[in-house]
């Protein structure tokens, strides 16, 4: 046994099923021991893509991605796929080849430090100089990579290291990191602060971040707020924690979130924030939540509570650890008179106003495909105009909402769409993209083609990289730079050429047929959308 | 505001840049970083003196305190701790005046440990404050070269690293 089949085995032991790779020299050891194993390799179009489909994989199986590449510009393409998982905290095992050990550090062909290189993205990184350290470090990163907070763990291997002969391979049963023990349990004291004070609250919120899903915790969530009728609210990433049908859900906040949302954190008088930041975009200025409001922040990283507002009351542990701990306890309170409040609030909001004739409502469609998606159905949008829409209007039933929150990367749905599918093919499966982001990654409209992977791509299409010309109409006085994307490529010839049907939609009163149409047919298909160019999110 | 921080890590390659990287990156400020081993050599202690506001003190303990390979975090009071920095500083001087040169040495209790006709290299461990007095005190030579160590700390008490439990 080499090398390369060690780390092969060591997959085999960790579950993995699936990958998404692009070989090279430096890594063709690997590829070549995966071809004795059932594991599914997925051949992306760039490596990129490879790392955003291992995210795609990871948010909806639970368990950490896979994606492999080699030395130099392989690894390197990784990065903002890394960079991205890393900024939402998503569990990735990233394997890169690298030149011979002897050779490293003198600038041979396809050489990059890739561990310095990605040392701010990602939780951990190993560049393994021992073909016996491999199981013990295989066994780590994966431990690392889906615990506490999670996060992408870099993995590194040396040709010569992958084709040396390993001794005794064993997989460790358990890991001994001193260094690292992520806290699971909150704090018992803390935790009765909480009960003390929705006791004392008149108005408490629930804000609910991306580390609800993350932990697993969206029926606890539901529970706890069902339980005392605590209204919540969610950040982008926390979009789908809980049922947009929910009576106590008043949509996300922030700067593009529901006014309704936004009132109820300036007003409440008790603030759960729940696997949360609270960064620049869901909050405009941090310091006004924590004024007269009584924030109690609930993380499993403890470096989160405190850095973009001060808390009342930490806990740092598990979520749905937390929940379950919360759950024990009983207050009595009755917050009626704010729920009505609130609902007031959400009854005032004014629709949004309609766009011209001859053009899709981007807000419309969002809001009919995700109520004809299946209850179960993963929809992910990409960035830009297209992402502002789909976090306002889309509609959560009982799936999911992936995006890129914290990274904003262009062009993460259609890979991450891939990887989703992989995860779970009785999944339906969406990718919602603008003009720009589509064509960021519409490379691996082949890697679906091949696969014969079924995800329907919605394309909105106004020929603008919307987001930014919106953000020179009113900072820039209408001066408009580098964001005119005119009309290619055609993408009903995009479509054609990979063997996709294509469907195209201009008017709203076509919609749910079109809609319907689209999500009836076999495999792939593609569906662009006529957005008014000078539509906006606001 | 400044403090000290002691770091005890495990011995790894590239522990170092880790922890600089993170300083580097968050724009925290490092006046001063020294690394040696431990009486346990699995570990590396890493003194740090940073400087910020309490925010920001807390939160580079945070950081820190979240790299997979830091085993311990402690602030270095000075109340209960004792800090020694070294210093070694090439001064010009000549045969006229190395005498005064040396009557200073003696009250600061630094030793010569390199002579020449026209220069002399001195030794001084001490505190950072004892150190910039005596630095002060040589303003009226030319001083050459200055080679200082940054602060290497420990707390007081029998507490040490073979007590870290596994």
């Amino acid at each position: 046994m080499i090398g390369a089949d060690a780390v092969v085995k060591c997959l085999e032991k960790e579950g993995v099923t699936t990958l998404f790779g692009y070989p090279g020299v430096a890594i063709c050891p690997f590829f070549n021991s995966i071809l004795n194993t059932k594991i599914e390799s997925i051949l992306v179009r760039s490596e990129q893509n490879a790392a955003h489909a291992a995210s795609g994989y990871a948010r909806v199986s639970g368990k950490a991605g896979v994606c492999v590449a080699t030395s130099g510009p392989g690894a390197t393409n990784l990065i903002t796929g890394i960079a991205t998982a890393y900024a939402d905290s998503i569990p990735l095992i990233c394997i890169t080849g690298q030149v011979d050990s002897n050779l490293l550090g003198s600038d041979v062909f396809q050489e990059a430090d890739i561990t310095g290189a990605a040392e701010s993205f990602v939780k951990y990184s190993y560049l393994v100089k021992d073909v016996s350290d491999i199981p013990r470090i295989m066994k780590e990163a994966f431990h690392i990579a889906q615990t506490g907070r999670k996060g992408p763990v870099l993995i590194d291997i040396p040709i010569d290291i992958q084709n040396k002969t390993i001794q005794n391979f064993r997989y460790p049963e358990s890991v001994n990191l001193r260094t690292y023990k992520p806290t699971v349990k909150g704090h018992a004291v803390q935790l009765k602060k909480v009960s003390k004070e929705l006791g004392r609250a008149k108005k408490p919120l629930i804000c609910a971040g991306g580390g609800v899903i993350l932990s697993g915790a969206q029926k606890e969530l539901c529970d706890f707020s069902h339980k005392y009728k605590i209204p919540v609210v969610s950040t982008m990433m926390g979009i789908s924690a809980m049922s947009s049908s929910d009576p106590l859900y008043y949509g996300m906040i922030g700067n593009n979130g529901r006014s309704c949302a936004n009132k109820a954190m300036q007003e409440s008088d008790l603030l759960i924030v729940i696997g949360a930041r609270i960064a620049d975009r869901a909050v405009s200025s941090p310091d006004l939540v924590a004024k007269d409001t009584v924030l109690i922040h609930i993380d499993v990283d403890p470096a989160e509570i405190g850095k973009n507002v001060g808390p009342t009351i930490p806990i740092v542990g598990d979520i749905k650890h937390i929940f379950n701990d919360l759950a024990k306890d009983t207050v009595q309170c009755n917050f009626k008179i704010w729920t009505d409040t609130l609902d007031r609030y959400r009854n005032a909001e004014k629709p949004r106003k309609k766009p011209h004739k001859g053009y899709v409502d981007p807000a419309l469609f969002v809001t009919t495909l995700s109520n004809r998606l299946n209850d179960r159905a993963v929809y992910v949008a990409d960035v830009g105009q297209n992402q502002m829409w789909s976090c306002m209007y889309y509609v959560a039933k009982s799936g999911r909402f992936l995006t890129s929150g914290g990274m904003g990367t262009m062009g993460y749905s259609i890979p991450a769409a891939i990887g989703a599918k992989m995860a779970d093919k009785r999944l339906q499966v969406v990718a919602v993209c603008g003009d720009g982001s589509f064509q960021m990654s519409m490379n691996e409209l082949a890697t679906m083609a091949e696969n014969k992977t079924d995800v329907k791509v919605i394309v909105f299409n106004n020929g603008y990289l919307g987001l930014v010309r919106e953000y020179q109409h009113n900072t820039y006085n209408k001066k408009y730079s580098m964001v005119d994307l005119g009309s290619y490529p055609d993408l009903s010839k995009i479509a054609e050429a990979y063997s996709m049907p294509y469907l195209r939609l201009s008017d709203n009163k076509d919609m749910e047929k079109a809609i319907d149409d689209l999500l009836a047919t076999k495999g792939s298909a593609i569906m662009e959308c006529i957005i008014d160019p000078m539509d906006t999110v606001k | 505001m400044v403090r000290v921080i002691q770091l005890i890590v495990d011995n790894t390659s590239g522990v170092l840049s880790r922890i600089s990287g993170l300083f580097s990156r968050r724009g925290y400020n490092i006046e001063s970083i020294t690394a040696g081993i431990t009486a346990d050599p699995r570990y590396t202690r890493i003194t740090i003196v940073t400087s910020g506001d309490e925010n920001i003190l807390e939160q580079i303990e945070k950081q820190v305190g979240k790299l997979i390979d830091v085993r311990d975090i402690r602030v270095l009071e000075p109340a209960e701790s004792v800090y020694r920095e070294l210093v070694l500083i090439k001064v010009k001087v000549g045969e006229d005046k190395r005498q005064a040169l040396v009557t200073v040495c003696d009250v600061f209790r630094a030793k010569i440990i390199d002579i020449t006709t026209d220069s002399m290299i001195i030794e001084l461990t001490g505190t950072q404050s004892k150190i910039n007095a005596f630095i002060e005190m040589l303003s009226d030579y030319e001083i050459l070269e200055i080679a200082r160590t940054g602060i290497a700390g420990l707390r007081r008490g029998s507490e040490g690293v073979v007590n870290l439990n596994d």
